[in-house]
């Protein structure tokens, strides 16, 4: 008779995989990607192309220096190329999505030890590296031409930008913003190639709740403390200061919600921490929004609470089953 | 009827298919019993037989020692071959007393039982005791122990567990169904020595025909029948406590600290045979299954048989298997060979091939938190994990690392394929043994 | 730029004012010999001596509760100095490191079972026992590696455990971790070991190892004053070890080796004659 395996119990296992997680948050972005694509044509899918080849090959090139094994099949390269491509301008020029790629993948991820080890999202790493360092090409937004493709893509201001620019140059809120409810909810807006349309974004959301890849802590403790605290203030001073849906769907704040505060290796892992989490993001968020230099405030704030996971992890456990919690956390 | 659960688990594939309509069969008797003085937890029997000693069914062969300890009896008559070290399910040699069977299978003279109502709880409880009766859902915990707790513990709840929340065994399932008897003649005993307690049956929703079957023999009594969500481990003394009374029992407590007591539904029966028929526990229900098993079967299985002999009258084997498996395959433990024989704790024997087992490399945790939705004791197993590998117990013990049930919701859920419970109860182990050390 | 000037002098005179009361207030007396030993000791914590880390160790000392030789990793010539810094005499102690007395790897030694799950021997050895089929053989799951401050421990490619000679100090971590006790502490100055840990008769040995001990007394024969055989197991007479090295041609099972030919197979240290310190400085 063949030896037979043994092990400690469980001897089942449900299957799941690194892989097969990558794979659906992959699936559940190309609805951003076809957006984008479809608002912004031929630079947004350079620029996602450019992001994810870059992020592959960097990822192989680290590991082969390192002498590690190549683990380019869990997928998670990928994720981050295309989450690094949506975050950055459709007109980024080709060598800053590269370098993009090579700090996300190399400074973000691989020299903490690769897949599971990085402290900060690697593709927020790539994006404030390159805002900081780029300003310029960071943030020059062109106005969508859906379906116009080849025309020259005309010079616009993301409707935050619009906003902040209005309220420093006179304290007032612009006259009627331009697009409305109706462009922001599918896209036709300026901004990064995939913060665009919240429907695609939301719809892939959804895929991924289904699979139960995604829970309901982080995503909806963001958008919450993010609508209540812009409620607050626009119910204080709707003249200055807009209106939480404006907030809502306008700039990064669904794929940021959904999709970058969600990244598991950087968020805490129990559930009171993800909602701790999620509402320290959203307060960030709104902070830096409403009174930062910058008028998107989710790549910041999400790095932020990324270095404040740790600590989080540290002090938001769970109730033990069994125990009878007396006076405070711990 | 609204079903009751607890908090976390995870839903396995049940594959309870293959034995669940197979009624119980008599397990013919192989020509040599090995039968281990340790089969409970707590201090093993010491022997009181010889080589060469002629025993009859029933008769003591290892004499209990202290209060959690229960003796052994012989399940068959024959003659002693010898009394030595036989490799045993906990995969250590253990001694055990070799029996040649002399195919009379007589039982030995036993005094006729008292009638029930002659008897004090404590006869009960003492009548468990010699019978051997231990916890048969797999923890072989002895009854008695459960069954005299303090007298500042009044007991308000008795819970009986078949929920049988393993996937694959279905012996407790075919108990129900086949054997209500038994069952409802012990739920007699046990309210002979809780006569105030609620007795509640929990079953597992996917068993609709054993709950139909008992909620109608039990309606005109005060028993509860009460189907639970089908989900893992639904059937552990403390998540079936939850879900049944919505009592949590306390850190490092027993379930009799909060008046509860739960009794696995094959233990109930026994008991039944013990008290009202004065017979001691020599078999039980056991699932004989899985993919490298010819024809899955509930077999009555006298404890000490060979598992080679299981498979032999379960048809052999179709392929090689890959593991074997005692008891269901989240908790149960793994066996080097099928030369280790039954004991009271076999609820099933499950033949995996390799197929089945999906071997997989360990790759490095993402974080994604699927252990901590999962575990039904609310840990952050990865994070227990992590420091138990790096011999922190400090941290470890401070993540409650005692509160872990090993029931392998983490491990079974991990996309990295990290051996969780493992890591968790090897750091268990380090803890309590520094403890001990002082 | 005045204003500026003087509120950040300000808070910098406050700060400097604040930390110089606070080092007078809090000092702590530490005895001038204590931070000498400390300079001394090899600063690996490993804990060897028995007191928690070198600092411990140094405190121990001075107070007189500690001899000036119980640092392994730093042999007679740190036990030397430390004397010096103590004035007191020191006491030679034959160095030692640890070797694994098993060259039992997977080519060689026969599992019963294939193991699976967490890579560490003292997992591995509570289920049934540990997969080798010899009760007493080098698991080669790496529990011993881990436990190494000083890298000395390798796992080879065939699944077993070598100690590298050039690393090793001898701070006995890997021999109180080894759930099978295949590690032993043996003189420095010894090169030539019996490497096998198994008791077993040697019919029983022959079952599950090419290369275990089969307890046949050759050693012994060939150089009668060199080994001992207890219990069906050759071992070196570490007192007695000078002529040890004739027997390592002779042994059948070639479970004798010297460590100054080579390693077990697949090792990647080269052999090497470690020199012993004991000079006193």
């Amino acid at each position: 008779m063949e030896q037979v395996y043994l092990s400690s119990s469980p001897h089942i296992h449900s299957g799941a995989s690194t892989p097969q997680i990558m794979r659906a948050v992959i699936y559940s972005l190309l609805p951003a990607c076809a957006a984008a694509i479809f608002f912004f044509g031929v630079p947004a899918l350079a620029v996602l192309l450019i992001a994810v080849l870059g992020c592959m090959a960097c990822e192989v090139v680290c590991q082969r220096l390192m002498k590690q094994p190549v683990t380019l099949n869990d997928g998670s390269a990928v994720v981050t190329g295309i989450l690094l491509g949506l975050n950055l301008p459709p007109t980024s020029p080709w060598w800053m999505t590269l370098l993009g790629a090579v700090i996300a993948i190399g400074i973000g991820k691989q020299i903490f030890g690769g897949l599971g080890y990085n402290l900060f999202n690697p593709a927020l790493v790539a994006r404030v590296v390159l805002l900081i360092s780029f300003p310029v090409q960071m943030t020059r937004w062109t106005a969508p031409t859906p379906l116009r493709y080849g025309v020259d893509a005309v010079t616009a201001a993301t409707p935050l930008g619009e906003w902040k620019t209005a309220v420093m140059l006179t304290g007032r809120l612009p006259e009627g913003l331009q697009g409305g409810t109706f462009s922001y909810l599918v896209g036709n807006m300026p901004g990064c190639v995939g913060e665009v349309s919240a429907l695609a974004l939301l719809g892939g959301a959804i895929y991924l709740f289904r699979r139960k890849i995604l829970t309901w802590h982080i995503p909806l403790s963001y958008v919450a403390s993010v609508m209540i605290l812009s409620g607050l203030f626009w119910l204080v001073d709707p003249g200055k200061y807009p209106d939480p849906l404006f907030h809502l769907l306008t700039g990064g704040l669904i794929l940021g919600a959904f999709f970058m505060a969600t990244d598991m290796v950087t968020t805490p892992v129990s559930p009171g921490g993800m909602i701790l989490f999620g509402v320290g993001c959203g307060v960030l968020t709104v902070i830096i929004r409403l009174f930062g230099g910058y008028p998107e405030g989710v790549s910041f704030a999400i790095l932020l609470m990324n270095a404040a996971t740790p600590l989080i992890d540290r002090y938001m456990r769970p109730r033990t089953f069994g125990v009878v919690r007396q006076g405070g956390a711990r | 009827m609204r079903q009751l659960t607890f908090a976390g688990g995870i839903h396995p594939p049940d594959n309870k298919e293959w034995s669940a309509d197979k009624p119980i069969e008599a397990c013919p008797l192989p020509a040599e019993f090995v039968v281990p003085l340790s089969q409970h937890i707590g201090a093993p029997a010491t022997p009181c037989v010889a080589a060469g000693d002629s025993v009859a069914r029933g008769q003591i062969i290892g004499e209990a020692h202290g209060f959690v300890s229960v003796p052994v009896h012989a399940p068959t008559s024959g003659e002693v071959v010898v009394v030595e070290p036989r490799p045993h399910p906990s995969g250590a040699l253990l001694p055990a007393v070799v029996i040649r069977a002399d195919g009379e299978d007589r039982w030995g003279d036993f005094p006729k039982p008292e009638p029930l109502s002659g008897l004090e709880p404590e006869d009960i409880v003492e009548q468990i005791r010699l019978a051997g009766v231990v916890g048969m859902g797999g923890a072989t915990f002895p009854a008695h122990v459960k069954l005299s707790p303090p007298a500042e513990k009044p007991i308000d709840t008795v819970i009986l567990n078949g929920v049988e929340c393993e996937p694959y065994l279905t012996a407790d399932h075919r108990l129900m169904l086949e054997e209500a008897d038994r069952l409802l003649d012990g739920v007699g005993v046990l309210q002979k020595i809780f006569p105030d307690a609620r007795v509640v049956i929990g079953i597992e929703a996917n068993k609709p025909d054993a709950i139909a079957h008992l909620q109608q023999r039990c309606a005109d009594s005060s028993v509860e029948v009460v189907p639970l969500e089908v989900k893992y481990p639904q059937g552990a003394e403390k998540q079936l406590i939850k879900a049944v009374t919505g009592r949590e029992v306390p850190s490092g407590g027993l379930p009799m600290d909060i008046g509860v007591v739960v009794q696995n539904v094959g233990t109930v029966a026994a008991i039944a045979d013990a008290v009202l028929r004065n017979l001691p526990l020599t078999e039980r229900v056991c699932t004989v299954t899985g993919s490298a098993i010819t024809e899955a079967k509930n077999l009555r299985i006298r404890i000490g048989i060979p598992l080679s002999h299981l498979v032999d009258v379960c048809g052999g084997l179709t392929a090689e298997p890959g593991k074997i498996i005692l008891g269901g395959p989240m908790m149960g433990a793994a066996q080097v060979g099928l030369d280790v024989p039954t004991t009271r704790g076999t609820s099933g024997l499950l033949l995996l091939t390799e197929t089945d087992l999906a071997l997989r490399e360990t790759e490095p945790c993402i974080r994604c938190a699927r252990c901590v939705q999962a575990c039904p004791a609310n840990l952050l197993p990865t994070t227990i994990a992590a420091y138990g590998r790096l011999d922190r117990l400090d941290e470890a013990e401070q993540y409650r690392a005692l509160d872990c049930i090993e029931c392998g919701c983490c491990s079974y859920s991990c996309p990295a394929a990290i051996p969780l419970v493992q890591t968790i109860r090897y750091a268990k182990a380090a803890i309590l043994a520094r403890k001990r050390s002082g | 730029m005045l204003a500026a000037i003087f509120s950040l002098g300000g808070i910098g005179l406050t700060a400097a004012v604040a930390l110089g009361f606070a080092a007078k207030k809090f000092a702590v007396e530490v005895d001038p010999r204590e931070l000498a030993i400390l300079e001394v000791l090899p600063s690996v914590n490993c804990g060897a001596c028995g007191y928690p880390g070198c600092a411990g160790f140094a405190k121990a000392l001075v107070a007189g509760k500690a001899e000036a030789n119980q640092c392994p990793p730093g042999g007679m010539e740190v036990a030397a100095r430390v004397a010096n810094i103590l004035g007191v005499e020191v006491v030679f102690k034959e160095p030692e490191i640890a070797a694994v007395m098993c060259q039992g790897d997977n080519t060689t030694a026969s599992n019963r079972y294939r193991y699976l799950g967490l890579t560490d021997c003292i997992a591995a050895q509570k289920l049934a026992g540990g997969p080798k089929i010899c009760p007493a053989g080098c698991l080669g799951l790496g529990t011993c590696v881990r436990a190494c401050p000083f890298d000395a421990i390798e796992i080879t490619a065939e699944g077993l455990a070598v100690i590298n000679r050039g690393k090793c100090t001898g701070c006995r971590k890997c021999v109180a971790v080894c759930p099978r006790q295949v590690i032993h502490m043996v003189p420095l100055k010894t090169s030539v070991h019996v490497l096998c840990n198994s008791h077993d008769k040697g019919a029983v040995v022959r079952k599950y190892c090419q290369i275990g001990c089969l307890g046949c007394h050759i050693c012994l024969k060939t150089v009668p004053d060199a080994y001992r055989v207890e219990n069906f197991l050759a071992r070196v007479n570490y007192e007695d070890a000078d002529e040890a090295k004739a027997a390592v041609a002779k042994c059948p099972t070639h479970c004798i080796r010297d460590f100054v030919d080579g390693y077990p197979v697949g090792s990647s240290f080269e052999p090497a004659v470690v020199p012993v310190k004991s000079d006193a400085a």
